[in-house]
């Protein structure tokens, strides 16, 4: 081993822990690259890490949903049979610990939408919409709840600037479990 | 009143209000009362039946099936399903807990929530991918993790949902299964985590774990290293068999006394990462609301627990005498150290006995032997754990976390998160079990 390599291999483990240089185990794990993992990399962070390239606005969006989004939740989100509950508005979260939720008045993160949307919509063929669909499904939702204008840009950048009315709200139960 | 020790029913000690007796009146080992057994005895009923042969005992009986199921006579024991049609939308299956008894949930019998059905997963075909902030990202299959150093433990799996109907601000009418079906508990079989994360060497940075299952949603959630690191388990086989379908065949997370949710089942991809995910699941529907209007995040810890399920609503009193008051106790905390069984409402108080090995982390059988009068009583449970926690009274519960404003209608909803207060049993004096405040 070269000089490098042993210098690179004592970093690695400085790095990764002791866990990564000396843990025995049966070492069956296939190696893979990051590259090959890409279709399944799909979470978005809070931060917008994760997000693809793309863009939409909430009056492209407004088209998407007719098509896409609609036949479940009913035209312009309004709740349909198949899922009732409206998709926007939403009574102040202190009428009651049942209050439903909503984006607009409980989701701490706009990248949850994003994320939801792209991973499980729609729901009877999930992850069949192009990035610029979602980002205009997203727009489009975000705008129903009044938290974007209709023709604000939703990309990568501008996506998880978006501050939600909500942020704020939550406590963590278990800080010491974390 | 009966007053607390009083002898009562032919010598038997009864040791709480309305005709709680002592945890071991009828057990053989049972020496500390031994004294109290003396001159003990039975009010006998009527004469039995002269006995004969049946039919079944006089020829050949059936096949026994390569897969065996219950007795015909067993029909009505079985799941409910919330979504028996399979429409768009999630699917519940809740444990007949008022059927069962033991500590083990059979398999055909565990609770399962799918949001979007059950994936037809080819175990030759399915991946588990770690990847993230590590050295090398990693790839496993069935067969390969079924190489790896095993352990068995035991662990009930809790949706934070579970018992939701006990938010309504008037008392449901619902069977056990009905308002607590939503928990299970199994011996699960798998590779404990912490050696996979080390196979793939872990970067110090690394926080979180997000964790994300194969079904159509690819439903995700984030797990803290430290969990991850403690008694996490990628698990293979549920009580003895592969796990069933609706648990997350054919490989799940499991974090003993986490809320079921994080529990990821078809579990195809870890990634470690420096902060959560604040997926849909853990941002919305597992963020419970508080009365402020603030709402808890990373709740985690499904806290101690315990209900009755024998007597409870649902089924009938045969008449004054004798009944062994039975049920479930556990805490994500660890063990359960005692329970206590009150027949009056929670006036009076008598410890129930648990059946050993009580496990961490899983379902405990209490039982606590009692004589009906015959009149009024409402029977509770009360559990504590070995960190000290005690489960809440309802009061105690709601004066914190709420209650609905108007009385909860449908049972299938739920009115928030995270329940864990003590569930009351009113018996009447005809025998009906009715669910009641107190």
């Amino acid at each position: 081993m070269s000089t490098l390599k042993l210098v690179l291999a004592f970093v690695l483990a400085l790095v990764f822990g002791s866990g990564a240089a000396l843990a025995q185990t049966p070492r069956l794990g296939k190696p893979i690259s990051e590259a090959d993992i890409k279709a399944w990399d799909i979470a978005v962070m809070p931060d917008g890490t994760g997000l693809p390239p793309g863009s939409g606005t909430a009056v492209q969006g407004a088209r998407v949903f007719a098509e896409k989004c609609s036949p479940c939740h009913g035209a312009g989100g309004k709740g349909s049979p198949l899922a009732p509950a409206p998709l926007f508005g939403g009574a102040p979260l202190t009428s009651g610990i049942d209050t439903p939720k909503t984006i607009g008045n409980f989701f701490g993160y706009s990248t949850i939408v994003f994320d939801f949307v792209r991973r499980a919509m729609p729901f009877s063929q999930p992850r069949t919409l192009t990035s610029d669909e979602v980002y205009a499904a997203t727009a489009y939702l975000l705008w129903l709840n009044k938290i974007v204008g209709e023709n604000d840009v939703m990309d990568a950048k501008t996506l998880p600037q978006v501050k939600m009315p909500n942020r704020d709200g939550f406590i963590i139960r278990f800080p010491d479990r974390i | 009143m009966e007053a607390s020790t009083k002898r009562g029913w032919d010598g038997v000690q009864v040791v709480a209000g309305n005709g709680l007796l002592h945890r071991r009146a009828f057990l053989r080992s049972g020496a500390a009362v031994a004294g109290a057994m003396m001159g003990y005895t039975f009010v006998r009923s009527a004469a039995a039946e002269p006995l004969k042969d049946d039919p079944w005992s006089l020829g050949m009986g059936a096949v026994s099936p390569p897969l065996q199921t219950p007795s015909r006579f067993e029909r009505d024991v079985v799941r409910t399903l919330s979504n028996p049609n399979n429409e768009l939308r999630n699917s519940h299956a809740r444990t007949p807990h008022h059927l069962l008894n033991g500590t083990i949930t059979p398999n055909s019998m565990h609770f399962s929530i799918n949001h979007s059905g059950l994936p037809d997963i080819d175990p030759e075909q399915h991946r588990l991918v770690i990847h993230g902030l590590v050295r090398q990202p990693l790839v496993f299959t069935v067969e390969s993790l079924s190489r790896y150093p095993m352990e068995s433990r035991m662990a009930f799996v809790e949706c934070s949902g579970n018992s939701a109907p006990m938010f309504s601000n008037q008392p449901v009418q619902a069977t056990a299964q009905a308002l607590h079906g939503l928990v299970s508990c199994s011996e699960w079989t798998g590779v404990r985590l912490s050696t996979l994360l080390d196979e793939a060497g872990f970067d110090p940075k690394a926080k979180w774990v997000i964790a994300e299952g194969g079904d159509a949603l690819a439903l995700h959630r984030s797990v803290p290293m430290k969990k991850a690191l403690d008694d996490a388990m990628i698990g293979l086989y549920q009580n003895g068999e592969r796990l069933m379908p609706g648990n997350g065949y054919p490989m799940r997370l499991l974090l003993p006394g986490y809320q079921g949710n994080m529990n990821v089942k078809f579990l195809r991809r870890l990634k470690l990462t420096e902060g959560p995910a604040m997926s849909y699941y853990e941002g919305k529907i597992y963020s419970q609301l508080l009365p402020d209007g603030k709402a808890y995040r990373f709740h985690f810890l499904q806290e101690v627990k315990s209900f009755i399920t024998h007597p409870s609503f649902g089924l009938k009193m045969n008449g004054p005498g004798y009944y062994e008051i039975s049920g479930i106790a556990y805490s994500g905390n660890g063990r359960i150290s005692r329970v206590m069984v009150s027949a009056d409402g929670g006036k009076t108080w008598a410890q129930a006995a648990l059946q050993e090995p009580v496990h961490s982390k899983a379902f405990a059988r209490f039982r606590a032997p009692w004589r009906w009068n015959g009149g009024p009583a409402v029977l509770q449970s009360r559990a504590w754990d070995d960190a000290g926690n005690a489960q809440p009274t309802r009061a105690e519960f709601v004066a914190v976390r709420g209650e609905t404003k108007k009385p909860v209608t449908n049972l299938l909803a739920f009115p928030n998160q995270h329940y864990n207060s003590v569930t009351s049993w009113g018996i009447g004096s005809d025998g009906e079990i009715k669910h009641v405040y107190a």
